[in-house]
């Protein structure tokens, strides 16, 4: 039996009111009977230093990503981790992170891949939390191992690949949302100094430019749905029915746009491209574009 | 391999994997404050621009030619101040021509990339990498 929905006035407005809790709603549910906090961030050790009472780590990297191939682990592994961390298939789960959620959108796409229902995020993340001085522990949560079913990841849905991209050019919108140094093209590496790069800058033909953290407000909770239709139905030119790729440099930054296109404005295929500029930008003879125009 | 630096990895390699991760806090904690007379000078410190963070760090060589390091790293990301705190210590009292025979690879050989993944030792080699040149670019100019 999942637990309530948040019934916030300014998640009501949203296409899906059900995937976010605020802080306050946490903080009274806390400890509840089937629900559980996961922490998600992209620095491996934050939650060590302190995490809200009861979270559970989850690490994008070590738990989430086949150790060998570029890929996401498969249903046993899942299965094995998420059962591990006391999270049974009919486990509210909200999850929660730093830098605007953006790991924690990360994580709860991957969730979704494996169809775990009742995945939310916390508005406003870990930095919220703490701004409010919430309490943070650094004693380590005692969790019961339960049985998680092996449910096989199913890619379809919400997952592209670089050939669906490609079918996809010039029948749908793209949205890049890396910074709009690296869709110009103009952001290089500095010599000696190996990043996580590509072979070429630039961007996917026809993509749209929208930074992800557009989508955040100042205090790391999502923009209200009108700012978020501005930002990308009047701004980036979606309109409602498209199917829409979302992208960045591995994946990351786009869950959070996946998550809002999909969660807060109701769009019904929108799909994250993981392999992202990592992949396109050192790929032979796909289309790239350089400068500010799409 | 100066013997600090050699020491560091001998202490994380013979720990498990949450061990180390452990150890990496620890070292985290340990990195020290700026010395007063930084304080309030970010126009002295270089931005090391391969870790997501804000991350700045700065060199100084003194008369006997000998490297101090200092690096500023904010507590939100303390697998970074980790690194850092790890190089500090670690080059600590060494000359300039004993910083620049340091191995590059040095992050990658102290058993963190299962734990830590290699995309965030990457922000460690940066800042290794940084270090030496700014002590390559002030050994010239002093």
């Amino acid at each position: 039996m999942a637990v309530q929905a948040d019934t916030a006035e300014k998640f009501a407005a949203y296409a899906h009111p059900e995937r976010l809790v605020s802080t306050e709603w946490l903080a009274a549910h806390l400890g509840e009977p089937g629900l559980a906090g996961v922490e998600s961030d992209e620095d491996v050790l934050l939650y060590e230093t302190g995490h809200i009472p009861g979270a559970v780590k989850i690490d994008w990297h070590t738990d989430l990503n086949d150790p060998v191939v570029r890929d996401y682990i498969d249903g046993e592994r899942f299965a094995q981790v998420l059962g591990s961390k006391g999270i049974g298939r009919d486990t509210t789960v909200v999850i929660y992170g730093d830098k605007n959620n953006w790991w924690a959108a990360y994580a709860l796409w991957v969730f979704t891949l494996f169809g775990h229902q009742d995945v939310r995020l916390l508005d406003g993340g870990r930095d919220k939390w703490i701004a409010e001085g919430r309490e943070l522990t650094t004693e380590a949560t005692n969790v019961a191992p339960v049985d998680y079913p092996v449910v096989p990841r199913d890619d379809s849905a919400v997952r592209a690949f670089k050939e669906d991209v490609l079918a996809h050019l010039g029948h749908g919108p793209l949205i890049d949302v890396r910074s709009f140094e690296e869709y110009t093209g103009e952001r290089t590496e500095i010599p000696g100094y190996p990043t996580e790069g590509a072979l070429r800058p630039g961007h996917i033909p026809s993509a749209a430019s929208v930074p992800w953290a557009k989508a955040a407000a100042p205090d790391a909770t999502f923009k209200t749905r009108a700012e978020l239709e501005e930002v990308y139905l009047d701004g980036a030119g979606l309109k409602p029915g498209d199917d829409v790729i979302a992208y960045c440099r591995i994946g990351e930054r786009s869950s959070h746009t996946w998550f809002v296109l999909t969660h807060l404005l109701g769009f019904e295929n929108v799909k994250n491209y993981d392999g992202s500029w990592t992949e396109w930008g050192s790929a032979v003879r796909v289309p790239i574009k350089q400068g500010a125009d799409a | 391999m100066p013997d600090a630096l050699a020491e560091i990895r001998e202490e994380f390699l013979a720990l498990s994997q949450q061990e180390r991760l452990q150890l990496l806090l620890e070292f985290s904690n340990e990195l020290p404050e700026l010395p007063e007379r930084y304080q309030g000078h970010p126009d002295l410190f270089e931005r090391v621009a391969e870790c997501q963070s804000p991350v700045f760090l700065f060199v100084e060589i003194d008369d006997d030619d000998v490297v101090h390091l200092f690096v500023t790293a904010p507590k939100e990301s303390p697998t970074t101040r980790g690194f850092a705190s790890i190089l500090v210590q670690g080059l600590a009292g060494l000359t300039a021509d004993e910083v620049l025979a340091v191995p590059d690879d040095y992050p990658q050989t102290l058993g963190l990339t299962q734990a830590v993944s290699p995309l965030r030792l990457r922000g460690m080699a940066a800042l290794l990498g940084r270090t030496k040149h700014q002590v390559t670019a002030k050994r010239q100019v002093g």
